[in-house]
């Protein structure tokens, strides 16, 4: 009885001290990286020698990299407008209560999630050689549209499972047509969904790098195409302070999201 | 009154005849209205990536190429014996063959012949360069170019060669082939990659799988305990690694674990380890390890929170009151409800080491490397479609069993992200 209690009491440090340990894991090479990137020597050693924005002005400076951060905005935006489009009329669609076959059709629309993104990467190169997609952006904004598209699909359903299908009845008995309600009365309802499912697709594509190594030449270098040569040759500070740029782009990605979700959830308690 | 009650009943029946038929109708089109929307992305999707999905896999079974570049040979060959030389006419067949193809077809079928026997892709290139210039007799003209041509043993590998559909690649892929007899069995052990490869792409997903496991049950049952903003803090300190680059995360851990990193500088100033000789803890399997076990553990707390948040606290408090010391508590009642959440996060961690490549190439050494680094070298090292498709082919029919498991057990439409 006594050593029951002890236990029960000893429980939640046990549980507070396991679960801390995980989340210093979880967060401490994150945390770590980034003072390195500050360091005024190339070294990737504590205690620093002293501060410098140096790798920083090579970053802003470098062609190579300013070309990959620039390749990579433009292939991210578009295939972020792409997927969302293309992923939010599926999601609408598979919505409707008349949609026929829609296992089949949410299953093939989702596999590019499914799919090992290595195969989906010689796949798509195989395919692309045949057609002289190969070093193009063109290409790499249609790879990265088909594997974005699922998220979309995905947010844009669940958002779409709650909406009341009553409200487009009683638009057009008022005289709306389709796509007045859609735009009207649908879009800015499921709106969280639609922006959170873009997220979704931008981060995938930003951060995506297997397709970009097999389709991209030199010329179409994206930003972790880029950190993977830098990581794969000479490791240099550089890589520390992109990455820091990128985990603070992570972190304002985060809080839109947490800002979007609470917003739903304020939302749906109205 | 009898009559105007049959005349009502036929005016009824016209009038559901009609009415079910607009009803048809009217469902009909809404089908199609649904379906119309579906279609961009659905067409989008099978030209982008189903298509050449599809094409890839179609060469991990095809073996056109010799029969198009050879096609009078195979005719020939197609009366043989398999046990005699081969008479003149099938050589002439080849050598005209052999002519009238252009040179990149005949280095495809010299490459191709090379995978059943290493040394006919420069006696074939060899043999088709001098035979152009030659003339009949051919079987003599072969002979005096490769002696080798004046046995049936290469006549056999050809013959091997020519049909269109090959079970050779899907085969090699499971370090088997097909003998001279063409059994099945299993190819030399010093030879025989593949299966090793196979088998420790499983164990180390399945390690990555129980560590995530061991590391994320306990951070999700603090965080399900926790309330308000300590557990909202713990959430976002769950989802920020979750959301940030896999190269940041995969490049922090290479800082880290370097020889000269942060690691074991700490572990020198510390006095636990020499500074001359620091802990070898990157570039082998303990750097795979803990690197892919940081990139999805959120894959593995995630869900299980998903679930224990569900446990009513009140279920353990019932147990306890009714006796039960906290461990036996523990196991009997919030173990066994927590179990949706272990084989949801389980399977979908399993799944997505199984494909990894980033992180096992960039950490990794070459003892480490999992099939996606094998199905990258065949297709851009040394451009073996065949067995890239094989082994994309074997690694896709694992996940998509896997994720048929998934699907029973936690439902497909449950793979929620963020």
């Amino acid at each position: 009885m006594n050593h029951s209690l002890s236990f029960t009491r000893l429980f939640p440090v046990l549980l507070w001290l396991a679960g801390g340990a995980v989340v210093l894991f979880l967060i401490a090479p994150i945390i770590a990286i980034v003072p390195l990137s500050f360091n005024a020597e190339p070294f990737f050693t504590y205690p620093m020698p002293g501060l410098s924005l140096r790798w920083y002005e090579e970053f802003f400076s470098s062609d190579v990299w300013q070309l990959a951060l620039k390749n990579s905005i433009i292939v991210a935006v578009c295939a972020t407008l792409l997927s969302t489009a293309l992923g939010t009329l599926a999601a609408i669609g598979l919505s409707r209560p008349d949609c026929p076959f829609r296992a089949t059709l949410t299953a093939i629309l989702i596999s590019p999630m499914i799919v090992p993104v290595i195969v989906s990467a010689v796949g798509i190169y195989y395919a692309f050689a045949a057609v002289g997609l190969l070093n193009s952006l063109t290409g790499l904004v249609f790879a990265h549209t088909a594997i974005g598209a699922p998220f979309v699909v995905i947010t844009v359903t669940a958002t779409l499972a709650s909406f009341d299908h009553n409200l487009m009845r009683a638009a057009a008995s008022l005289g709306a047509t389709p796509v007045e309600a859609v735009l009207r009365i649908m879009l800015p309802i499921i709106a969280p969904g639609v922006v959170s499912g873009a997220l979704f697709a931008f981060v995938t594509s930003f951060d995506e790098v297997v397709i970009a190594l097999f389709i991209a030449g030199s010329e179409e270098r994206t930003l972790p195409r880029q950190m993977w040569s830098g990581v794969r040759e000479t490791l240099s500070p550089t890589i520390a302070a992109v990455a820091t740029l990128l985990i603070l782009f992570s972190t304002l990605f985060l809080a839109t999201i947490q800002w979007l979700q609470r917003r739903a959830e304020r939302q749906k308690l109205m | 009154m009898a009559i105007t009650l049959t005349d009502e009943v036929v005016r009824n029946a016209v009038d559901t005849a009609t009415l079910t038929r607009r009803l048809r109708g009217l469902r009909r089109k809404g089908q199609l209205r649904a379906l119309l929307l579906v279609a961009p992305l659905m067409l989008f999707l099978l030209t982008i990536f189903v298509l050449p999905i599809g094409m890839l896999l179609t060469r991990s079974v095809d073996n056109s190429d010799v029969a198009r570049t050879l096609p009078s040979t195979v005719a020939a060959l197609a009366s043989w014996n398999l046990e005699a030389v081969p008479d003149e006419t099938i050589y002439a067949a080849f050598a005209a063959d052999l002519k009238a193809s252009p040179r990149d077809d005949v280095a495809e079928v010299a490459k191709r012949l090379n995978y059943y026997e290493t040394g006919m892709r420069s006696m074939l290139l060899k043999t088709a360069r001098t035979i152009r210039n030659a003339e009949a007799p051919y079987k003599d003209a072969f002979i005096a170019i490769d002696e080798q041509w004046g046995t049936p043993r290469y006549w056999l590998i050809l013959k091997q060669a020519i049909p269109e559909l090959t079970d050779f690649y899907l085969l090699a892929a499971l370090d088997m082939s097909r003998n001279e007899a063409g059994a099945i069995a299993g190819i030399a052990p010093e030879n025989a990659v593949h299966v090793d490869v196979l088998l420790r792409t499983f164990a180390v997903s399945a390690s990555v799988t129980l560590l995530c496991l061991l590391l994320g049950y306990p951070l999700a049952a603090l965080i399900a305990r926790s309330k308000g903003a300590v557990a909202n803090t713990l959430l976002i300190l769950v989802l920020l690694p979750f959301w940030t680059s896999l190269l940041v995360r995969t490049s922090a851990w290479v800082v880290l674990l370097q020889s000269r990193g942060v690691v074991n500088s700490a572990l020198a100033w510390l006095g636990i380890i020499n500074p001359s000789q620091p802990l070898e803890l990157i570039y082998n399997r303990i750097g795979v390890l803990i690197a892919m076990t940081h990139i999805l553990l959120p894959f593995m707390v995630l869900p299980i929170y998903s679930v224990m948040k569900s446990i009513p606290p009140v279920y353990l408090r019932a147990a306890s009151s009714l006796g039960a010391p906290p461990l036996s508590a523990f196991w009997r009642i919030y173990l066994p409800m927590s179990m949706p959440g272990v084989s949801a996060g389980g399977l979908l961690v399993f799944i997505l080491a199984l494909g990894y490549y980033i992180t096992p190439a960039l950490v990794g050494g070459p003892r480490d490397q999992m099939v996606s680094y094998y199905i990258a070298y065949y297709s851009n090292q040394v451009t073996n479609w065949g067995m890239a498709a094989a082994l994309s082919a074997i690694l896709l029919v694992a996940v998509l069993i896997l994720y048929a498991i998934y699907n029973r057990v936690v439902g497909i439409d449950r793979l929620r992200i963020g």
